[in-house]
């Protein structure tokens, strides 16, 4: 049995299934980093005082660092999927591949940043700054691992797809890639908000 | 997008990289305005209006929002109604009038 | 249709051969996964009634004990047969719960949504069969965890179904597992509505516009939003209060908290509120989610048992899509009692009684199709029709709770429990009963009895008042809910006939659904075969696949040609014109 649109596009939408798919799960995804932000808000207007990211011991090299590695992240996410749109599978699997590496770079330097809070014996449970702190930037790395393990699916096992069903691979990259480049979007959110304000 | 000619992709992969430089701009501007210590009102529009403008560009082109089907521009629309409601009338109830 | 045309799918049915776990237990098919989600949501439905009945007992009864109780549940809950406050804390809390989430939820989107939706709209099946399947199984071991943390040191979560802070974050263990239970079961419902939006916008059949579509599915359209949206900040309210519990975070605790003349040693500087907020924000659309569906399997019955289009169907449509969008902006009117300011209340007063418009020119619209038809009093209709005046009073009921001068008065009292019981339990689940009714032959190829079925419907309406009617005088009388002892004030004292009469009620109620229980496995295998596919007369799309279903639902994709509700147009030789038939 075939699922109807599940690779060609839907002639009244304009789009495959998948496609639709992803982008409600996105937005599904911008509720809930939504509501995280609202507690943000609101616990930060409750609040007698608000310490500056940058006051309390954050690093604000290491963060930019990170948004660089993030944002070249999603630069070679894009390339992978322009590849593989060129027929050029060599380069893609080059260009995914760096994707995934500077997905663990981000990951790498994360890890600094959490021990050396440790090492200070700050954790969540400091205070309500960190606590927000910890939640957001832990589900934001959970997000950076799920999409880790997608696109390690799709470079690897998941390639055979190319050479039986070039299009519907070329669909999940794409998708794969809406869902790492809202894992950006929403760590440039993150940055101002945690560390610069 | 599939239509789309190699031609026509090797054009995106030029935005792209334009795309990249500016994002990798943004992120210096934002930081350098931090050290400057503006008061917390202006700290904060700036920083919050370079970040809408950094998540724009991603999203309108890394996720090709720019070219995208109006079926998806109607679930964002309908999506960012909610998260407006979800971001103001909490902060607005705490308040006491 | 002649056997060579059927020869072709038969024949390609049969190379994709299934074992029975992958046909059963572990399908990607969208009909055994409504099915599984049904029996499931039944087997809940049936064990959070069974909570309830418990805990009347001490409402009934206080502290009279029930040995042989005692003995099966042992010191931590009934020692000696005398429930524990605790052990009632439990009960209602897991009542709720269970009710809401693993009960009716399932049995109206993930049962009947599954199970009808893509057959209404020609579909072979879901967009994303695999997620379709996935989205079960979440909500399977959402449903076995919340069963598990029973067994947990000090008990299940004994919160409330709301878990309101700061008590939650600092409940016994079994309000962890409340939250992972919670979690697991916000991931199935947000794989099933992704599931269910995009199959009804990419994969309705050549000549289905929306404009054609059967009143239930532009119900489940709408649910599958208000889950998709509403749900993920709960989500993110359930992280944080496990933040709360198990990294000593401080979200929803203030500071200075003293708990049994001892400071938390928490920071504190969190908000309590927030969690209200967050919680009502997935939870007051949740309301809408239990009853939209409810409304539109409502419609399909009472178009079809009343032979004539549906009066206003584009009313009803604008209706639900109204109520779909506001249902975000009302949420606050829970919180009326947590000292908001004057104009914020103002605010949600407003929203609150715009947001009842729709609900009435729906039930209005309902209503106004019974006029002038002749009405066919089958099991399904029967059900259908009470459902108006029961959601009638559990909504009207709604408008003193939605004006802060009258809510001071009633909140926290059995009346609050009343309205919203007359909503989901008359209401919903009357429309769920109509439902099952309606399509079981579809499913299983027979017929329910329909003598069993009036002795279930007659005996389920009688006593389902005789609980909820009092609960209404009960609260208005000033009686507050959730007191473990109802006789310990002196008004509750006076209040104690009434409160005996709602348990015998409710233990009759139960004993009412045994001949529904006998019919549900009787008629499976004895119940009368029906003849035709289409065993009502009906017009929409489900009724010309083949019965039961087969894999892929239809031998050749089905065509529409009118709109959903076309009986007894004039000059037609039968009373109804199906949407897949073309006539000149």
């Amino acid at each position: 049995m075939e699922i109807p649109y599940s690779v060609k596009a839907n002639p009244v939408t304009g789009i495959p299934n998948g496609k639709f798919g992803i982008w409600l799960f996105l937005a599904s995804e911008v509720m809930l980093f939504g509501a995280l932000f609202s507690s943000y808000v609101l616990l930060r207007v409750g609040a007698d005082v608000w310490p500056h990211g940058r006051d309390v011991g954050l690093s604000i090299p290491l963060a930019t660092l990170n948004t660089m590695v993030l944002i070249a992240s999603s630069v070679t996410m894009v390339m992978a999927w322009a590849s593989l749109k060129m027929d050029q599978f060599k380069k893609f699997r080059l260009y995914l591949g760096l994707t995934i590496l500077l997905a663990f770079g981000f990951l790498v330097v994360k890890y600094f940043e959490y021990t050396a809070k440790f090492h200070h014996e700050i954790y969540p449970s400091t205070s309500t700054f960190f606590a927000i702190y910890f939640t957001l930037t832990g589900l934001h790395g959970l997000h950076v691992i799920g999409g880790i393990i997608v696109n390690s699916y799709l470079w690897g096992p998941g390639a055979k797809v190319w050479r039986s069903e070039p299009d519907r691979f070329a669909n999940r990259i794409e998708y794969a890639g809406l869902y790492w480049h809202f894992v950006d979007l929403v760590w440039i959110f993150l940055f101002p908000v945690l560390y610069l304000l | 997008m599939s239509a789309d000619s190699a031609e026509e992709i090797r054009k995106h992969v030029k935005v792209y990289i334009t795309v990249f430089a500016a994002l990798a701009a943004l992120t210096i501007i934002t930081v350098g305005i931090s050290y400057l210590h503006l008061p917390a009102f202006w700290a904060i529009t700036f920083a919050l209006l370079v970040a809408t403008v950094k998540g724009s560009l991603v999203a309108c082109y890394f996720m090709h929002l720019i070219s995208e089907r109006a079926i998806i521009f109607w679930v964002l629309i309908v999506c960012l109604i909610f998260f407006a409601h979800l971001l103001l009338l909490p902060v607005a109830t705490s308040s006491h009038y | 249709m002649s056997e060579v045309v059927n020869h072709h799918p038969v024949h390609e049915a049969h190379h994709e051969e299934l074992g029975f776990l992958r046909k059963y237990v572990f399908s990607t098919d969208h009909k055994v996964i409504g099915i599984q989600y049904g029996l499931t949501a039944l087997v809940f439905l049936l064990f959070g009634f069974s909570l309830i009945m418990l805990l009347r007992w001490q409402l009934a009864y206080p502290g009279k004990p029930v040995i042989w109780l005692g003995k099966i549940l042992g010191e931590n809950f009934m020692p000696g047969g005398i429930m524990l406050p605790e052990f009632y804390n439990m009960l209602g809390a897991m009542h709720g719960t269970i009710m809401v989430f693993l009960g009716i939820v399932p049995l109206a989107v993930g049962a009947f949504g599954n199970y009808v939706m893509p057959l209404q709209i020609g579909a072979p099946d879901m967009a994303f069969p695999k997620i379709n399947a996935a989205s079960y199984w979440f909500y399977f071991v959402g449903g076995v965890v919340m069963l598990y943390s029973f067994f947990v040191p000090g008990g299940p979560a004994q919160g409330g179904w709301t878990s309101y802070t700061p008590l939650a974050d600092i409940a016994p263990v079994g309000q962890t597992w409340w939250l992972v239970g919670m979690v697991f079961l916000i991931t199935s419902s947000l794989l099933g509505s992704i599931n269910f939006i995009v199959t009804i916008v990419q994969m309705r059949t050549k000549g289905l516009s929306f404009w054609r579509l059967p009143v239930f599915v532009w119900a489940q359209f709408v649910t599958a939003f208000l889950l998709l949206l509403a749900f993920p900040p709960l989500e993110a309210a359930a992280v944080l209060q496990l933040m709360d519990r198990l990294a000593g975070t401080s979200f929803f605790l203030p500071s200075g908290l003293v708990v049994s003349g001892q400071m938390i040693p928490n920071t504190g500087g969190g908000s309590p509120l927030l969690w209200q907020h967050l919680f009502w924000f997935l939870a007051h659309p949740e309301v809408y989610v239990l009853i939209l569906p409810g409304m539109g399997i409502v419609a399909e019955v009472i178009a079809n048992n009343t032979r004539k289009p549906l009066w206003g169907y584009k009313t009803i449509v604008f209706s639900i899509l109204f109520i779909g969008g506001m249902s975000f902006t009302v949420w606050a009117h829970h919180m009326f009692m947590t000292g908001m300011g004057t104009t914020m209340s103002t605010f949600f007063q407003t929203t609150t009684m715009i947001i009842s418009i729709p609900s009435v020119i729906i039930l209005t619209s309902l209503l106004l199709s019974l006029w002038g038809a002749s009405i066919r009093f089958t099991t399904p209709m029967l059900f259908a029709i009470a459902f108006l005046p029961m959601f009638a009073i559990g909504g009207l009921t709604g408008l003193p709770l939605g004006l802060t001068t009258s809510d001071i008065h009633l909140h926290d009292t059995w009346y609050v429990i009343g309205h919203f019981h007359y909503v989901v339990a008359p209401g919903t689940i009357f429309a769920l009963f109509a439902g099952i009714y309606y399509w079981y032959p579809k499913v299983t190829g027979r017929m329910l009895n329909s003598v069993l079925g009036k002795i279930h419907f007659w005996l389920s309406l009688v006593f389902m008042n005789g609980v909820f009617l009092p609960m209404l005088i009960q609260g208005m009388a000033g009686m507050n809910r959730r007191y473990y002892d109802p006789t310990a004030t002196p008004w509750g004292k006076a209040m104690q006939p009434f409160m005996e009469f709602i348990s015998w009620s409710a233990w009759l109620l139960a004993i009412s659904q045994i001949p529904f229980v006998i019919n549900f496995f009787w008629s499976m295998w004895k119940g009368r075969k029906v003849t035709s596919d289409n065993p009502w007369d009906a017009t929409t799309l489900e009724w010309s696949a083949p019965t039961p279903p087969p894999h892929g639902n239809f031998p050749t994709p089905p065509e529409v040609y009118r709109e959903p509700y076309e009986y007894s147009v004039p000059g037609k030789e039968k009373d109804f014109s199906p949407q897949f038939i073309k006539e000149a």
